[in-house]
């Protein structure tokens, strides 16, 4: 009896949207034309072309841009690493940081020198992939919904990431640090905070003393750890996280930055003496571009900017946006409290809990907040399978917008309409190519909310109920909007996850393709592929027996 | 196993990032101040000073044993005016007034003069106790300065008051 959903499923009854049904053509309905929206959806365009690009060399699954956020990580724990091996080298005063750093890169060049450079091209790199990542994730409109928390936490981390860089700097205690320190004083003294000039710290050699660089390395050490902090709580609320790319991206980023570090080693700059102003410096601009801008302009405006910038993305949310997708809806009656939802939700929005009608069963109960509307759980649910003798088939968790029962349905439907030699239907993910151009009177397409969503066995249903081939399209590697959909996708029909597509499936009559939004032509390849292959009279022996649910024995 | 022209272009776009992150870590290059330009900070934290008076026997007779100061004097500071004249020419005529809610806290300042190296008069006078006219701090003095010297201005009154560094 699935009439109490709202109650069981979410205390969010004003996210439920069991009245809408609504099949998804691909498209939400979108924000209100705006100044955002259009430079928004500009650069989204360049980045996904450059995105797409880097596919040809690298692969979805090597393709660092598609990984920023398990880059950075990388690049993170190099830096961890590397600053810990220099910990222990450093000696804390005003001439003992300058000397021990010096004799690590001069006496230890083949090693502690390496790390040293390692410690700051990563942290550089680190810079880098951070605000590409930023960049990424507002182009793609990633800053809303069930993406607001990790978007929120993520903004902080910005100053975090900042702070610790430019700390770094200061450790050595050469010209560059005595620059980075006084200017940075400097710009701190803007701001009402303390009651003396923190620049008087920086007056004259006398000024600081061996204390100043023991309180640097705590807030060089103590800085980091609360970025990490401020990064688990980022990546708190979705699953399966990517907390490294994989071994090639690593392999070769930590090849890239030691052979860099070997080419050009990072070395200090003469010894900082506050009694004279340093000549012309190699500049880091990644991490003090902050000095160069605030002696071209001033102390205000450069705060003005900073503080303008972080609460622009804070306030990014509150911009119009395309409305939310609805969200899952859980059956207690269908639901066998399994798991598989939970295992597969890519934001950790389904729980379980003790079923409130069967004593003993768990059942699924799914967060409004944080459900992203793909539909992978329905996808998941053993429930959801086509073969089902009931006429109306409620599955354990399903999509409003575009039930399994409907899904059902609209696959019966389009077998019974196909005629011709080679009968092919083309589950396509909505997001991804448009498949709608490949619509005939030989093949079916059925757009779906993601691949993800995508039962393994309505790929059997398809063939047992007419299809003689099944086109599935998930979006490129690395590249699906719900994060892991095209993964869940190959993984259930390889037969390596559940629910896995059964081994009597013949391979031969599948053809799974990641073709993007934009890449048309290669979904169109893909199909003429499958029509080649089937119209190998070899496969001619390997048809499934037919199924017709409304007058098999089980029905 | 990717083939080789993708090998061969990843190659490339790891080289680029690396030469990429090599070079804006270290170029171009950054000078904060010209060639031939020195420094002046002038930065000063000094308690203004406050008009105490001297309690009558009577007065103090009047108040428990434990709290007979002999002085009274008010919490809060004056403000301090400070005036900085260089090669003749006023360059800084402010007044600092004091820190904390009830203004019982350091005044203070700190400012950036960039001038050309060489030779230049300099004046400094100030005034910790605006109830009383004129300046009863001054210093003066021609300073030499180097190409990116820096020198300072600040005030100690263990060092006789205004003093250059």
């Amino acid at each position: 009896m699935p009439a109490d959903l709202t109650r069981v499923n979410s205390p969010h009854e004003g996210n439920q949207y069991n009245q809408r049904l609504i099949v998804t053509g691909g498209t939400r309905p979108g924000p209100p034309v705006s100044f955002h929206s259009i430079l928004r959806k500009g650069a989204s365009s360049v980045f996904l072309r450059i995105e797409e690009a880097l596919d040809g060399p690298f692969g979805g699954a090597d393709n660092p841009l598609r990984h920023l956020g398990a880059l950075g990580l990388y690049l993170l724990w190099i830096i961890v690493g590397s600053g810990l091996y220099l910990y222990t080298v450093l000696d804390t005063g005003i001439d003992a940081v300058y000397r021990s750093i010096g004799d690590l890169s001069r006496e230890q060049w083949y090693f502690g020198g390496v790390l040293r450079s390692l410690h700051r091209y990563a942290s550089d790199g680190f810079m880098l992939v951070m605000t590409l990542h930023l960049m990424r994730e507002w182009c793609y409109g990633r800053y809303h919904g069930f993406r607001l928390y990790s978007w929120m936490t993520g903004v902080p981390l910005l100053w975090l990431a900042y702070v610790s860089g430019i700390g770094g700097y200061w450790i050595v205690w050469d010209q560059l640090a005595q620059v980075s320190a006084t200017a940075t004083a400097e710009l701190l003294d803007w701001l009402p905070i303390f009651s003396e000039p923190s620049a008087r710290n920086f007056l004259t050699p006398d000024s600081i003393s061996d204390r100043f660089f023991t309180m640097l390395v705590f807030i060089h050490i103590g800085v980091p750890l609360l970025l990490i902090l401020g990064l688990w709580a980022h990546v708190h609320r979705i699953s399966h996280v990517d907390h490294l790319p994989s071994k090639r991206v690593m392999l070769a980023t930590l090849l890239a930055l030691l052979l860099l570090s070997l080419v050009q080693p990072a070395l200090s700059n003469p010894p900082a003496n506050l009694a004279m102003i340093p000549g012309a410096l190699d500049f880091d601009w990644f991490i003090l571009f902050i000095h160069p801008l605030t002696d071209l302009t001033s102390p205000a405006l450069v705060w003005l900017l900073l503080l303008a910038v972080t609460a622009l993305l804070f306030a990014l949310p509150l911009l119009p946006h395309p409305a939310p997708e609805p969200v899952a809806l859980v059956d207690p009656a269908n639901c066998t409290g399994c798991d598989r939802c939970l295992a597969d939700c890519p934001y950790a929005a389904i729980a379980m809990q003790p079923h409130p009608l069967r004593p003993g069963f768990k059942l699924a109960v799914v967060d409004g907040d944080l459900c992203a509307g793909c539909g992978i759980c329905a996808g998941s649910c053993p429930s959801s399978t086509p073969f089902r003798r009931r006429d109306k088939l409620v599955t354990g968790i399903d999509m409003p917008q575009q039930p399994i029962h409907l899904l059902r349905e609209q696959l019966e439907q389009e077998l019974a309409r196909l005629s011709g030699p080679q009968r092919v239907v083309v589950f396509a993910c909505a997001r991804g190519a448009d498949a709608s151009g490949l619509a005939a009177t030989d093949t079916a397409v059925m757009p779906l909310l993601c691949t993800g969503m995508l039962p393994p066995s309505f790929v059997e249903y398809a063939l047992r109920g007419g299809a003689d081939g099944v086109l599935v399209n998930t979006c490129r590697p690395g590249g699906c909007d719900f994060r892991l959909g095209d993964r869940w996708t190959r993984e259930r029909l390889a037969g390596e996850r559940e629910p896995h597509l059964r081994q009597t499936v013949p391979a031969a009559r599948l053809q799974l393709c990641a073709a993007a939004a934009g890449d048309e032509p290669a979904l169109s390849a893909a199909l003429n592929d499958l029509r080649a292959r089937l119209g190998n009279e070899a496969l001619a022996s390997d048809r499934l027996p037919p199924y017709l649910r409304r007058v098999s024995n089980h029905a | 196993m990717p083939k080789p022209t993708a090998i061969i272009g990843q190659v490339i776009l790891y080289g680029a990032f690396a030469a990429f992150i090599g070079y804006f870590a270290t170029s171009p290059k950054y000078r904060q101040i010209a060639d031939d330009v020195a420094l002046i900070k002038l930065s000063i934290s000094h308690l203004g000073d406050r008009e105490c008076r001297k309690r009558t026997p009577e007065e103090l007779a009047k108040m428990p044993p434990n709290m007979r100061a002999p002085m009274d004097c008010p919490r809060e500071r004056s403000d301090i005016r400070l005036e900085m004249d260089l090669d003749g020419q006023p360059v800084l005529r402010t007044v600092m007034h004091p820190t904390g809610l009830y203004k019982d806290g350091v005044s203070t300042i700190y400012r950036r003069f960039e001038v050309k190296a060489g030779s230049h008069q300099i004046a400094v006078r100030m005034n910790d106790n605006l109830v009383k006219p004129g300046f009863n701090f001054v210093k003066e003095g021609e300073i030499n300065l180097r190409p990116g010297q820096v020198m300072v201005i600040d005030f100690n009154p263990d060092k006789g008051g205004l003093f250059f560094q």
